[in-house]
């Protein structure tokens, strides 16, 4: 029986293992670096969702900068207020409180709004739809409606509506930005959820022309900046919000013809004024005769 | 053909049907004046030009309305005699909506060009040849739209021992630089000199396709005794036309990853290009029309016209007559042009043809189920530039735009598609490295704006 061949052999890699083992010791104590306890404790402290949307590469480095006193913790757009504060607690710094931003889409022109040119075959992406004379859709500035936003957002928070639109959870909604990079249209931004007033256009055609293409388009009227010049002003055919200069009040979507402004309310979501709420349509437009 | 015991065309490639027959015995005839025309300020690639007209101002058929802005930047000339009516968006193929000159013919006008100072190409310098190529307006004609006089000026390190005319129009249904080369051969003859005075290029090749010997016939009757121009025919191969291509099929050298015609002491002009540089600097006007294929199975007086730019497609389909089964229309050829989402879009100076299908034609476009790649390598054999569409496509699906890049040479992808041609399992590989190519460009860009902050 080979017993002592079995016994060299156990001996051999076991004698390698502690050899190895304690070289592993060795190098462990010899090359350690010494790293402040308190990365871990705050990046424990974190959602760990990596998603990005402090700017920084993900939820250590942003715990390395929060030790080293670069940022404060309110700039994490996914943490619970509370989460901020434990945080800030801990390190013994202010909170560094941001109002709250959530992500909003500035195009309301849904299948049973707007009309579409052409139709597109092809890769069912945004950005590949983009690509070729820039999708099928009557306004070149509006959402394609394949979703690109919505398989990119980490927390669910991008659904696609019966009409082709992402709409946004803003109570799941971290501002973590994704939606903006990934839409070709730029039609994502990221705003402060306490402003209520929001233009859901981009259209920068001005006069009637865009209404064959959007019921919901804006016109650039200029009926909305005529009732609050401190508020509102208009830039390339579009209604500039001036948040935090004046109170917004519920006058501008009434003024709006067709309903290119809304007023984002926290229970029913966006509204639009007396003018516009006909415009509402239930069943998907026919494309327009080519 | 054989020269020196080597095949002049060059490796891998493709052979679609060709479909010319239809148009390449057509006449070049004049085309109608739209009645509103809408001249585009960005129809090349640069920064658009700067509008020097107003509204209501009235302008004469081939008067400068718009002036270059910058070195890769031309103007832009009045196509028809008329008022302007206004300045204003106007969708453009890119996708985007551009700012366009509205221009309303004069009823009963009779539309003479008018003419600025005339260049001589013996006696005017290289830097005045250069500027008036700019001032004319022209840039490449084949279809990228990129100003001519910017590839003219060659830096101080390079130089130019051969001049490329690419006449090779290697795009099924495309018949337009056919004609241009049969009955403007004297054009195009005249265009060279021009050329070759600006570049310093001592001699100059015209290539053109073996299914064009009519027009190889003309360009050899047009040469002027001990001018050093010669014509070759080529066989016929997609992509022939690409300049990289041509450049290889024709002297054997082959561009490096990333570079110009220029590092290998090549430059290649189109040839309908040099045909519009031998017909307007001898005048000295711009640019205001050009010949166009309008053809495909959804056409019915097919031809090629000479057509105003700025007429809107739906006014040229609308004059040549369209199959009431129309269902899609490509600017430039089926495999490298692009499919309109609008008919309002103009013609502009890079519009090569307008080719209608019928639903007979593309009624599997959408309905054509994409399988998996069964890595057959039909692709690998296809690819003129020896890329690997195959992992490329793979990568693509899993969106490692950057590795593409990196490691798969995706830059160097000129959007031929021979790849999206031969494969099996229909995978869209072309659409696919366009979206990747556009990604790493906007990465690019981001991070040198960040670099620049930084």
């Amino acid at each position: 029986m080979n017993f002592l061949l079995v016994l060299t052999a156990v001996a051999a890699i076991g004698g390698l293992t502690l050899v190895l083992a304690s070289l592993l010791v060795l190098a462990n104590a010899r090359l350690h670096v010494a790293e402040d306890p308190r990365i871990d404790a705050v990046e424990d402290m974190l959602p760990l969702t990596n998603c990005g949307g402090c700017g920084y590469p993900g939820c250590r480095p942003f715990a390395e900068a929060l030790v080293a006193g670069d940022v404060l913790p309110g700039k994490c757009s996914v943490s619970p207020p509370e989460g901020h504060a434990r945080i800030a607690e801990y390190l013994g710094v202010d909170v560094g409180a941001e109002a709250r931003r959530v992500a909003r889409l500035a195009c309301a022109g849904g299948a049973n709004v707007a009309r579409d040119h052409a139709e597109y075959a092809g890769l069912s992406t945004c950005a590949a739809a983009a690509l070729v004379a820039g999708g099928g859709k009557g306004c070149f500035w509006g959402c394609l409606g394949h979703g690109d936003c919505e398989v990119v957002c980490d927390f669910d928070a991008i659904e696609m509506d019966g009409q082709g639109l992402p709409v946004v959870d803003e109570e799941l909604c971290t501002a973590c930005g994704d939606c903006v990079t990934a839409c070709p249209k730029d039609l994502f931004s990221l705003q402060v959820a306490e402003h209520r007033l929001h233009v859901a256009c981009k259209s920068q055609q001005a006069g009637d022309e865009i209404l064959e293409d959007c019921a919901v388009g804006c016109t650039a009227c200029g009926k909305c900046a005529m009732d609050a010049p401190e508020l509102i002003s208009m830039q390339d055919n579009l209604p500039l919000i001036a948040h935090g200069r004046a109170r917004p009040t519920r006058t501008a979507i009434e003024r709006c013809p067709t309903g290119a402004i809304v007023w984002i309310d926290p229970q029913s979501g966006p509204m639009k004024g007396e003018a516009a709420r006909k415009i509402i349509r239930r069943g998907a437009l026919r494309n327009a005769p080519t | 053909m054989m020269f020196f015991g080597r095949k002049t065309t060059f490796a891998h490639g493709i052979h679609p049907p060709e479909s010319k027959d239809d148009t390449s015995g057509e006449r070049i005839r004049q085309f109608e004046f739209a009645p509103v025309l809408v001249v585009p300020l960005s129809q090349h690639i640069g920064k658009p030009a700067l509008a020097i007209v107003r509204e209501d101002q009235e302008v004469l058929r081939g008067q400068c309305i718009a002036e270059a802005d910058g070195f890769i930047s031309v103007s832009m000339h009045a196509p028809v005699s008329g008022t302007v009516r206004r300045l204003g968006l106007t969708p453009s193929i890119t996708g985007r909506m551009t700012q366009g000159i509205f221009i309303e013919p004069f009823p009963g006008s009779t539309q003479e060009i008018m003419g600025g100072t005339p260049i001589d190409s013996a006696s005017a310098s290289p830097d005045e040849i250069i500027r008036a190529i700019q001032a004319a307006g022209i840039v490449g004609l084949g279809g990228a739209g990129f100003p001519t006089h910017a590839k003219l000026r060659i830096p101080d390190d390079k130089s130019v021992d051969t001049l490329v005319i690419n006449g090779a129009e290697c795009e099924p249904y495309l018949t337009a630089d056919h004609r241009v080369m049969v009955e403007h051969a004297a054009d195009v003859m005249a265009g060279i000199p021009y050329l070759m005075r600006a570049t310093g290029a001592p001699r100059a090749i015209v290539a053109v396709e073996a299914n064009k010997p009519d027009a190889a016939d003309a360009l050899r009757e047009a040469i002027p005794d001990g001018a050093a121009i010669t014509v070759e025919v080529l066989p016929v191969k997609y992509p022939q036309g690409a300049e990289k291509m041509l450049i290889t099929a024709l002297l054997g050298r082959e561009i490096p990853s990333g570079g110009l015609p220029l590092d290998v002491h090549a430059l290649c002009v189109n040839v309908a290009t040099t045909a519009e540089i031998g017909r307007l600097l001898p005048q000295g006007a711009g640019i205001q029309e050009r010949v166009i294929t309008v053809g495909g199975p959804a056409v019915k007086r097919k031809g090629n016209y000479r057509i105003q730019i700025g007429t809107p497609i739906r006014f040229v389909l609308e004059t040549v007559g369209v199959e009431d089964d129309i269902t899609r229309v490509f600017l430039g050829g089926p495999m490298m042009g692009q499919a309109v989402s609008s008919l309002d879009i103009p013609v502009t100076k890079g519009t090569t043809g307008i080719i209608a299908f019928t639903e007979r034609e593309t009624g599997h476009v959408g309905n054509t189920t994409v399988y998996p790649c069964i890595r057959c390598g039909h692709c690998v054999e296809a690819c003129p530039i020896f890329l690997n569409p195959s992992t490329l496509g793979l990568l693509a699906i899993n969106d490692q735009h950057q590795q593409m890049a990196d490691e798969f040479h995706l830059m160097d992808c000129f959007e031929c598609g021979c790849c999206t041609f031969v494969c099996p399992s229909h995978i869209p590989l072309v659409q696919h490295f366009r979206v990747a190519k556009r990604a790493v460009r906007k990465a690019q860009a981001e991070a040198r704006a960040s670099e620049v902050k930084a």
